[in-house]
C-alpha cells in the first residue's frame, strides 16, 4: 500500500486522520485490547507530528456525551444530556442530591451501561468499547477505593498491577505518583490509619498511575475539612497545568464549582445551563440581597407593596435580586425594622444561579418528582 | 514488519500504560495475592478458620463415636473421627469459600470493587482472582488441617487415624480439594454478586450452602432414608466428599457404596467449571451496583 505523502489525504469519524508505519509486532492483547491503532513512529517530522497533535487535542473533545438518557424502572435519572469537555479543562457537575450527576458519571466510568444517547471518553464509545474509555480514565469515587487492610504502596501496586503496570515501571510509577501527590512519606502506613484527606490523595495517586487523559472525580471534597478541600484543589489544578489532564468533577459545593473553568448545571436530570462561571453569574445580574425573617410572607407582600419587588422565597430566606441592592438594602433596614434577623448584601453566587433557574436552592434534597435519591450508596 | 494503520484519536499517545499479553493474568493475580494478604492480616480469621473445625471434628467425634458404625467386622470398622476427617476437610473449604465471597460484599460496600470495576480488565480476570484467592486459602487450611489431625491421637483425642499417605493419594487429595474449593468459592460468589448485604449472604449460608454440607455425605452416610439418599445423589457435593473419601481410605471399608471415582472426579470437575462460568456470566451482565 502506497504511503500517504501529505496529511489531507485520509479521514476519520472526526475529520481527522492520519497514516502511520507501524514498527515492532503487536502482541494478541494489544490487537484485542485496541482499537485504533498504536502509532509507533509517524512518517512526519518530530515538529509536523507535535502540530498536529496539538490541533487534534484542541480540535476534539476529552468528553463528548450526546443526548444520554437513563432511567432506573420508572424513574428518570437523566433525561437527554448534551454537553462536550474540551482537552484540559476543569469541568463541573453541579447539581443538587438527585441531580442525575451521580448516574451521569457512573456511565462516564463505564460503571453503567448507556441506554439510549452516547458517551465518548477520550476518543473512545463506553458502550461499545469500554476497556477503551478504562484506559483513558482514572477515576476517584465519592467513598474511597483503597483497601483498607493494606499499605499505600500495596494498595498503589495492586491498582498498577490491574492496569498492566509490571517490575521496574511500576515502582517507578508508584514512587512518581505519591511524590506528586505528597504522600511518599506514608508509604508503608495502613491506608486504615490516614486521615481523610491523605486517604482522598492515596486516592488519587492510584488513579494516575497508568497516565490517564482525563480525570474523573465523583465528589471529591466528600468528608475533606477546608483545609484539606483547598489543597485538594491545588493537586487538581497542578495536574490539569502542568500535565494537561482533563479533569470533570461532579460537585454540589459553590466553592468547588467556583474552580471549575466551565460549568453544567444539572436539576432533575436535565442540563439546565452550561457555561464559565462567570457567565453563569452574569445571568442572574446585579446584587442578591437575603432577608431572613420570623414571617417571611408577610414581608414578602409588604415588599411587594411598598418597593415593588418581587422577592422569591428559599425556606425561611427571602431573595431579591436587582441593581443598587444597596439603596434597597438601605431602605428595608429603616422601613421594616424588628421584622428581619439578618439583611445580607452580596454579588450574586452560583446559588443564585441555581435558584433563578429552579427555584430552589442547592441543599434541597427532595425534588418535587423524582423524590429522595439514594444517597451515598456504594458501587 | 510494515503495515498502515488509521490513527482515528489521539487517544493512543504514549501516555497510555504498557500493555502485554498476560496483563490480564496479572490482574486475576494481584486480586489472588490481595485475598491472601487480607486474610493473613486478620490473625482471628486464621484462627478461627483452623480452630473451630478441629474443635467439631473432636467432639463430634467423641460424642457419636458409640452410636457410629460401618460395615464390616469389628476390628475392620471405621471410627467416626477417621470417617469425619475428609467431611471437615470439606468444611473448612466451605467456611473458607464463605469468607471468600463475604468479601466480595464486603469490597462493594467498602467501595474497593468499583476500583476494580473501572479498570481496564477483562471480567473473567476479576473472576478467577477471587476466585483463585479464596481456593488457595482454602486449600491451604484444609490440608493443614488434615496434616494436625492424626496428631490428635498422641494427646488422646482422637482415636488413631489411618490415612493413604501414598504419592498418588496425596497428590488426588490435592486435586480433589483444589476441585472442591474452586467449585464452592465459585458458587458463593454467585450468591454474593447478587446480594447486597452480609445479613443476606448469612441467610444463604444457613439454608443452601451449610445444608449442602450436610448432606454430602460428610457428616453422616445417609443409606437409610430414600428421600435423604437422592437428595444426596442430586448434591454436586457428593461426590466432590466421595472422591476425597476414596483416596485417602487406607482400606476398602467404608467406601464400598460410593459413586465410582471416575463420577467423583466429572462431577466436580463440571461443577466448579460451570459455577465460574456462571460468576463471569453474571460479572459481566451486570455491574454489581445497588
Amino acid at each position: 500500500m502506497e504511503l500517504p505523502t501529505s496529511l489531507d489525504k485520509v479521514a476519520t469519524p472526526h475529520g481527522w486522520s492520519f497514516e502511520f508505519e507501524l514498527t515492532g509486532e503487536e502482541t494478541e492483547w494489544e490487537q484485542a485490547n485496541e482499537p485504533a491503532v498504536t502509532a509507533r513512529k509517524p512518517l512526519w517530522t518530530k515538529w509536523q507530528r507535535h502540530s498536529v497533535w496539538t490541533y487534534c487535542e484542541l480540535s476534539m473533545p476529552a468528553v463528548t456525551v450526546e443526548q444520554l438518557e437513563y432511567r432506573y424502572g420508572e424513574r428518570t435519572a437523566l433525561a437527554g444530556v448534551s454537553f462536550d469537555v474540551a482537552e484540559g479543562e476543569i469541568f463541573g457537575l453541579l447539581g443538587p442530591n438527585g441531580s442525575g450527576k451521580t448516574t451521569l458519571f457512573r456511565i462516564l466510568s463505564t460503571l453503567l451501561p448507556v441506554q439510549t444517547g452516547k458517551a465518548i471518553v477520550g476518543g473512545y464509545d463506553v458502550s461499545r468499547d469500554p476497556d477503551g474509555a478504562r484506559r483513558q480514565i482514572g477515576v476517584t469515587f465519592q467513598s474511597p477505593s483503597l483497601d483498607i487492610k493494606l499499605t499505600v504502596l500495596e494498595n498503589l501496586i495492586h491498582q498498577g498491577r490491574l492496569y498492566g503496570l509490571t517490575g521496574t515501571r511500576l515502582r517507578t510509577r508508584c514512587a512518581e505518583v505519591m511524590e506528586q501527590l505528597g504522600v511518599a512519606d506514608r508509604a508503608r502506613d495502613y491506608a486504615e490509619r490516614l486521615s481523610g484527606g491523605l486517604k482522598r490523595r492515596v486516592e488519587i495517586a492510584k488513579c494516575l498511575l497508568h497516565d490517564p487523559r482525563i480525570l474523573l472525580l465523583d465528589e471529591p471534597s466528600t468528608g475533606l475539612d477546608p483545609g484539606a478541600r483547598y489543597d485538594l484543589w491545588k493537586v487538581l489544578q497542578s495536574l490539569r497545568d502542568e500535565h494537561g489532564v482533563t479533569i470533570l468533577v461532579t460537585t454540589h459545593l459553590m466553592e468547588e464549582a467556583d474552580r471549575c473553568t466551565r460549568l453544567a448545571i444539572l436539576d432533575l436530570g436535565n442540563l439546565i445551563a452550561e457555561g464559565k462561571p462567570d457567565e453563569l453569574r452574569s445571568m442572574v445580574g446585579g446584587d442578591s440581597l437575603t432577608i431572613q425573617s420570623d414571617q417571611p410572607e408577610q414581608l414578602s407582600q409588604k415588599l411587594q407593596q411598598r418597593f415593588g419587588v418581587q422577592a422569591s422565597r428559599i425556606g425561611d430566606a427571602l431573595r431579591i435580586e436587582r441593581e443598587g441592592g444597596h439603596e434597597l438594602l438601605g431602605e428595608i433596614a429603616t422601613g421594616f425594622p424588628g421584622e428581619f434577623r439578618s439583611l445580607t448584601l452580596g454579588k450574586p453566587t452560583l446559588e443564585d444561579v441555581f435558584i433563578k433557574l429552579t427555584g430552589r436552592d442547592l441543599q434541597t434534597t427532595e425534588s418535587p418528582t423524582t423524590g429522595k435519591k439514594k444517597r451515598g450508596s456504594h458501587v | 514488519m510494515s503495515e498502515t494503520a488509521l490513527l482515528s484519536t489521539p487517544a493512543t499517545s504514549p501516555r497510555s500504560a504498557s500493555r502485554t499479553s498476560w496483563a490480564w493474568l496479572s490482574a486475576s493475580y494481584t486480586l489472588a495475592v490481595r485475598e491472601v494478604v487480607r486474610f493473613l492480616r486478620q490473625r482471628s480469621r486464621v484462627m478461627s478458620a483452623i480452630g473451630q473445625p478441629i474443635i467439631f471434628w473432636i467432639l463430634f467425634g467423641a460424642g457419636l463415636a458409640g452410636s457410629f458404625q460401618t460395615g464390616g467386622a469389628a476390628g475392620d470398622s471405621v471410627s467416626f473421627q477417621e470417617y469425619f476427617l475428609p467431611g471437615v476437610a470439606v468444611l473448612i473449604v466451605l467456611f473458607t469459600s464463605i469468607f471468600s465471597s463475604i468479601s466480595v460484599i464486603q469490597d462493594r460496600n467498602e467501595g474497593f470493587l468499583q476500583g476494580v470495576l473501572v479498570a481496564p480488565v477483562p471480567r473473567a480476570s476479576i473472576v478467577l482472582g477471587k476466585v483463585l484467592g479464596g481456593t488457595f486459602l482454602a486449600l491451604l487450611q484444609a490440608v493443614l488441617f488434615v496434616a494436625i489431625a492424626p496428631l490428635m491421637h498422641l494427646i488422646h483425642l482422637a482415636p488413631p487415624i489411618h490415612l493413604n499417605l501414598s504419592p498418588v493419594a496425596i497428590f488426588g487429595g490435592l486435586l480433589f480439594l483444589t476441585l472442591i474449593s474452586m467449585g464452592l468459592c465459585a458458587l458463593g460468589y454467585l450468591f454474593a454478586w447478587k446480594i447486597d448485604s452480609i445479613q443476606g449472604y448469612h441467610g444463604v449460608m444457613s439454608i443452601v450452602l451449610l445444608p449442602m454440607w450436610l448432606i454430602s455425605g460428610a457428616f453422616f452416610p445417609g443409606d437409610q432414608s430414600v428421600w435423604l439418599t437422592w437428595l444426596m445423589r442430586l448434591n454436586p457435593l457428593t461426590y466432590g466428599v466421595a472422591g476425597l473419601r476414596q483416596v485417602m481410605s487406607s482400606s476398602p471399608t467404608g467406601i464400598s457404596n460410593l459413586p465410582s471415582f471416575g463420577v467423583c472426579l466429572t462431577v466436580t470437575t463440571v461443577f466448579a467449571v460451570g459455577c465460574l462460568l456462571a460468576d463471569i456470566w453474571v460479572t459481566r451482565r451486570d455491574q454489581a451496583i445497588h
